[in-house]
């Protein structure tokens, strides 16, 4: 798709942590293909799976070439069959593999549904234990250049919601990598999502194979005054908000809870024990969502910390529009961050 | 029906999975009003002939997905039976651990990888399954059992594609019982002649007489061996009738939806008194020996409930366990 290659030039780079330091650096989509690389060399029972994951720019880089490395057997092509293809995915996973299934957008996981979430989800619990499904179900959440309603959905309120998925949205490069090789070797079903605007960052990522816990997140930044909890591309923003809200005085702390099935609670409620106040910005829709799964945890175990009410940051409830001046409407960022960061801290 | 060419060790096995499926069937139908077994059940009384055909050519080790109507791919596979009626108790010691129930049956120890109850669901787990044998080249075969109108699911034919595309070890087995609860076939099916979809991605395709299991065995071996053979997916339609309603015992409103002709038509033909009196017929079998093999499977059958009545119940706390692996 060529627009991708303009919106990539014309986005902000990532935040990086690791700024100006002499240490071995990857972008986002080089982190999650050097993963996918030696999970597929560690373990034969690995393979990888997707419409494009063969082709000539290797589905933005996280698979360019590792159909030639490891062989077409391995790391194929398939056809726009989203639920039969998860359905295969999962029983290939029933017998021992481990299937690595990437999908260009989570819109299209919605075709998957019935595999998903009436079977990927389920066939441990309702076998009593007698099936695994050890599945990685990979998308990347578009966004702008008018990718619209149907390029830019999100979806992570609807896969926390389905027991028996595990959920994962890393923010940087060396997360990327560390959760992969988390989510490839975790014995259930786990639905990994990527961020577009994410693919230019670039960070610290060691060359060997390591995995970062599946239910362990992250505190971004130190802070006493609000706890800004982000979810993907919004740790980003989030991180920017800090620093301009430093200058005002304001100190946030932003955690990152890199996975949100299971949720690290402790490291958010310990956080809002310390600071009073809490804002989560996420990358979808607010209602019945993560942004509302986070704030009701907070509400039910740690209203007794709180010195101001919760506030959430999300998409409105509406589709995602086409216009430019309509996304602009549509897409929270730094400034709302901060204008409710002030809102709330007096 | 023709025996012809099939050993007598064979024919033995066929006639005790038979009567075997339809004895606890009719168990379970005898003893459901006591309510005691507290989950839906599909009786497959009518269709027994199919399982028992097909299974009979696989290996312990081959795999098979049923649906919800699966006890008797469950019995024929060889799963065991203790735990199978445990699982409809409710109990801990169900094959599902009373976490799956009736529509839920699964032993892996016998290459039975589990049944589901969305309509088509299990069919591209079977392909998945035949996948992994295909990458590991270790000879198996897998099998999907499905009803009618899985076959209007289009999840049926994103499987067969990629079936066919790949040349996947799987054989597609269709139950044609004509009605889906109380929809028949032609209410729903623009071309009733099943077989004619797998044509479409060329994958070979049979019609078996559902009631006859001497036809289903043959034919099922022939789709087998094209499919252990590297040589792709095949495709099976059974014609059978569903002798009872689409779940419990009997099937009162059967005079609401079936036609009197057609009923009494297909009634005409039974799998296992027509297989047992072709059996005696050609002196394979003796009612001595007939009786024999039926006292047995009540014995078992009785010791299967005996055990499921007497298991315990899961324990409330436990109410979690198995959400992960």
């Amino acid at each position: 798709m060529p627009w991708t290659k303009i919106l990539i030039e014309k986005q902000v780079p990532g935040y990086d942590a690791h700024a100006g330091q002499d240490v071995r650096k990857l972008t986002f989509p080089e982190a999650i293909r050097e993963g996918l690389d030696q999970a597929l060399a560690r373990d034969k029972n690995v393979f990888v799976m997707g419409q494009g994951v063969d082709d000539p720019l290797g589905m933005f880089g996280t698979t360019l070439d590792l159909d030639k490395k490891h062989g077409r057997d391995r790391v194929f092509d398939t056809p726009l069959s989203e639920n039969a293809l998860t359905g295969i995915a999962v029983g290939a996973a029933l017998v021992g593999m481990r299937p690595v299934y990437l999908h260009n957008r989570p819109d299209f996981l919605l075709l998957a549904m019935d595999q998903i979430a009436n079977h990927a989800s389920k066939l441990s619990y309702m076998f009593g234990g007698n099936a695994k499904v050890p599945l990685v179900i990979m998308a990347v959440i578009g966004r702008g250049w008018g990718s619209a309603a149907q390029h830019s959905q999100a979806l992570h309120g609807l896969f926390m919601h389905i027991p028996g998925l595990k959920l994962v949205m890393p923010s940087t490069a060396y997360d990327a990598k560390g959760l992969l090789i988390s989510s490839i070797a975790d014995n259930n079903p786990v639905i990994f999502i990527k961020y577009r605007w994410l693919f230019k960052h670039s960070g610290h990522v060691p060359e060997e194979l390591y995995s970062i816990p599946l239910g362990k997140g992250i505190v971004r930044r130190q802070g006493k005054d609000v706890t800004i909890v982000g979810i993907s591309y919004m740790v980003i923003e989030a991180l920017r908000a800090a620093e301009k809200l430093q200058e005002n005085g304001c100190d946030a702390e932003i955690i990152d809870p890199r996975t949100l099935k299971p949720l690290d609670e402790d490291i958010i409620l310990n956080s809002v024990r310390k600071t009073g106040r809490l804002i989560i910005a996420d990358t979808d829709w607010v209602t019945g969502g993560v942004a509302s799964e986070i704030a009701a945890i907070v509400a039910e175990k740690g209203f007794k910390y709180l010195k101001a009410p919760i506030k959430r940051i999300g998409w409105p409830d509406v589709p995602t529009p086409s216009s430019y001046v309509l996304e602009q409407a549509f897409y929270p960022g730094v400034e709302d961050i901060i204008n409710t960061a002030k809102e709330i801290v007096k | 029906m023709k025996t012809t060419g099939i050993d007598k060790h064979t024919l033995l096995n066929l006639y005790i999975i038979v009567s075997k499926i339809r004895k606890v069937q009719l168990r379970i139908e005898q003893l459901y009003h006591e309510d005691e077994m507290k989950t839906p059940v599909h009786l497959c009384i009518g269709q027994e002939a199919i399982a028992a055909g097909v299974c009979e050519n696989l290996e312990r080790d081959d795999y098979v997905f049923s649906n919800h109507r699966g006890h008797g791919h469950y019995i024929a596979k060889g799963g065991d039976l203790k735990a199978m009626v445990a699982e409809l108790y409710c109990k801990e010691t169900g094959c599902s651990r009373g976490r799956g129930g009736s529509m839920h049956l699964v032993d892996t120890s016998v290459g039975l990888l589990g049944s589901s109850s969305i309509v088509g669901g299990g069919i591209p787990l079977a392909v998945g399954a035949a996948m992994a044998s295909a990458l590991k080249n270790d000879k198996r075969v897998s099998v999907a059992f499905f009803g009618d109108a899985a076959s209007e699911e289009g999840v049926l034919y994103e499987s067969m594609n990629f079936a066919a595309l790949k040349k996947l070890p799987v054989v597609f087995v269709c139950e044609n019982n004509f009605y889906s609860v109380y929809s028949h076939q032609s209410a729903r099916q623009a071309n009733t002649d099943i077989t004619t979809r797998p044509k479409a991605f060329n994958i070979p395709a049979y019609n078996v007489d559902g009631r006859d299991v001497i036809d289903a065995y043959k034919k099922s071996k022939e789709a087998i061996c094209v499919a252990r053979s590297g040589k792709g997916p095949a495709f099976i339609e059974c014609r059978a009738y569903r002798w009872r309603g689409h779940a419990g015992p009997g099937d009162s409103l059967k005079a609401k939806y079936r036609k009197s002709d057609e009923w009494n038509e297909w009634m005409k033909c039974c799998p296992l008194k027509d297989f047992k009196k072709v059996l005696i017929n050609e002196t394979i079998l003796t009612e001595e020996k007939i009786n024999q093999i039926n006292k047995d499977i009540d014995t078992e059958i009785d010791e299967a409930f005996d055990f499921a009545q007497k298991s315990p119940l899961p324990k409330k706390e436990e109410l979690t366990k198995y959400l992960y692996s």
